[in-house]
């Protein structure tokens, strides 16, 4: 159980977190701009993809790519996090914080509540282009909560790797360089076109890719229909890429003190 | 004025001397200019892959009809990174050094370009090996010049862009800017579809964007048969683009001598 004063450290270190991404535009824009740019070029680009045989009934392709560009969006949020926790290392911030009577994960969980909120703003984001291009929302607004729920938490996750990366690290263009690696998992995965229809060996990989899991039951509520099968498995995807991230991140950390 | 024009020769050949000492020495610099296109061929090719079904599609191999795409990114990446290394030189203080040295501003203009339509068959050579590898059909002949001719081309638009941009503003921060511009201009295209396939308002930005004759200029080959008819607003849309931004980047150029 975290002590209060901990829950007010890790507050104010994700109060910082948020302020900074939100103050330097070069770190909001990629999460927003350049998933928005694919978005709109993929839609009016593949558009008639739905006229595939095998594509599953849907209003509009927009409403099949929506959960795509989120978790886009996030992967790039947990990205941008790691950048900034890299450059808090290189400045030295870091180094501060570590001799300050504050528990080490507040560092990291201080970062992750920025990434959160990140993760919040970009569900916003995407909700709203639907919302202005018409997608009708199958789930309702039950279904818009779940979506926003599990784009937050799938941010957390993503940004447990960006965190873990930076703290091994210690450079903010080693993270930066991971910025390819977003959209190699991100093509291996259904967050842009139905599995059925993806060529091998994509298809076979997107099966058992956590991600896909979770681009799933963000999609189910917008173009289809909850089922609990979808949501335990995109629970158990975001677990086990936040369980693998706080491993790692454990792991740098004792690095990062042993190296100095 | 013989001797004018072998110096400005000599000092165009320079620059790209040291382009080329600086890929050579720091390979790793020019990974991510490769790796993105190629990352992105790979990835649009499994996951759009069957687009090539669609009615009216009329391509057997979306690899084929997506390399010229890729070979375009590549060479926009290779550009923007022109306009990067420009912003570091800007920085640093190199570039004063260029400007104080009685070369005109045209001949560092065509230096810095000249490099980055060389440097941008580095990913053009790479992402052609991996199309081959991968099935996509053999231009022949003079569809990979044309190609090759389209790839150079667009090397030196995104290269007239990044410096443009890159005098503007004096900053390597501002490489977002150059890469997402090239990034929208080829794929504001028949990046993806023919035209005919296209739908919403990337149905009609694509007509008009002069882009698409590049993209298609350079499609030819892998997807038919080359013939001057879909060769020649290809070139024409070229030569507008490099015109049109050569004289911004040289604007750009005498504004920060002054």
């Amino acid at each position: 159980m975290l002590s209060r004063q901990t829950w007010r450290v890790i507050g104010t270190l994700g109060l910082r977190s948020a302020k900074q991404t939100f103050r330097r535009p070069q770190l909001m824009a990629p999460l927003i701009v350049f998933p928005t740019l694919l978005l709109a070029i993929q839609v009016g680009g593949a558009g008639r993809a739905v006229d595939l045989e095998g594509f599953p009934p849907v209003d509009s392709f927009l409403a099949f790519m929506l959960a795509g560009a989120m978790i886009q969006s996030t992967l790039l949020a947990g990205n941008s996090g790691g950048i900034a926790l890299a450059v808090d290392i290189e400045m030295g911030f870091t180094d501060r914080l570590l001799a300050a009577p504050i528990p080490r994960y507040a560092m990291v969980f201080g970062r992750l509540v920025g990434t959160a909120l990140l993760g919040l703003f970009t569900a916003f984001w995407f909700l709203a282009i639907g919302f202005v291009f018409g997608v009708q929302f199958t789930e309702g607004p039950l279904g818009i909560v779940v979506m926003i729920a599990l784009v937050v938490a799938s941010a957390v996750a993503f940004g447990s790797i960006g965190a873990a990366i930076a703290l091994r690290s210690g450079s903010a263009s080693v993270v930066q360089g991971m910025f390819p690696l977003v959209f190699v998992i991100l093509f291996l995965s259904t967050a842009f076109f139905p599995q059925d229809l993806l060529q091998q060996p994509a298809q076979a990989i997107a099966e058992y890719n956590p991600l896909s899991f979770i681009i799933n039951a963000v999609r189910d509520p917008v173009v289809f229909a909850f089922t609990t099968e979808d949501m335990l498995k995109a629970l158990l995807g975001i677990a086990i890429i936040g369980a693998l991230g706080a491993v790692l991140c454990a792991r740098a950390m004792r690095h990062r003190l042993r190296v100095g | 004025m013989g001797a004018t024009m072998t110096a400005n020769f000599a000092t165009i050949g320079a620059m790209i001397g040291r382009s080329r000492n600086e890929l050579l020495r720091v390979p790793g610099a020019a990974i991510p200019g490769v790796l993105a296109p190629t990352i992105f061929f790979l990835g649009l090719t499994a996951v759009f892959g069957n687009l090539r079904l669609l009615d009216g599609f009329g391509v057997e191999s979306y690899a084929s009809f997506l390399i010229p795409v890729s070979l375009m990114q590549g060479a926009g990446f290779t550009g923007a990174a022109t306009g990067v290394n420009l912003a570091r030189d800007i920085e640093n203080g190199l570039f004063d050094r260029f400007l104080s040295s009685p070369a005109p501003r045209w001949v560092l203009l065509a230096g810095l370009v000249g490099a980055a339509s060389l440097r941008s068959l580095v990913p053009g050579t790479f992402l052609f090996v991996v199309a081959m590898a991968v099935g996509a059909a053999f231009p022949g002949a003079i569809g990979l010049l044309v190609a090759l001719i389209a790839t150079m081309g667009m090397g030196i638009v995104a290269a007239c862009w990044g410096v443009a941009i890159a005098l503007k503003f004096k900053t390597q921060s501002a490489a977002p800017l150059m890469q997402a511009g090239m990034l929208t201009l080829i794929l504001c295209t028949t990046a993806y579809a023919p035209q005919e396939l296209l739908t919403g308002w990337l149905a009609v930005v694509a007509e008009y964007n002069p882009a698409t004759q590049i993209v298609e200029m350079a499609r030819q080959g892998f997807v038919g048969t080359v013939t001057w008819a879909g060769t020649w607003p290809g070139l024409v849309a070229l030569a507008g683009f490099i015109a049109v931004l050569g004289a911004w980047a040289l604007a750009g150029m005498r504004r920060t001598g002054d």
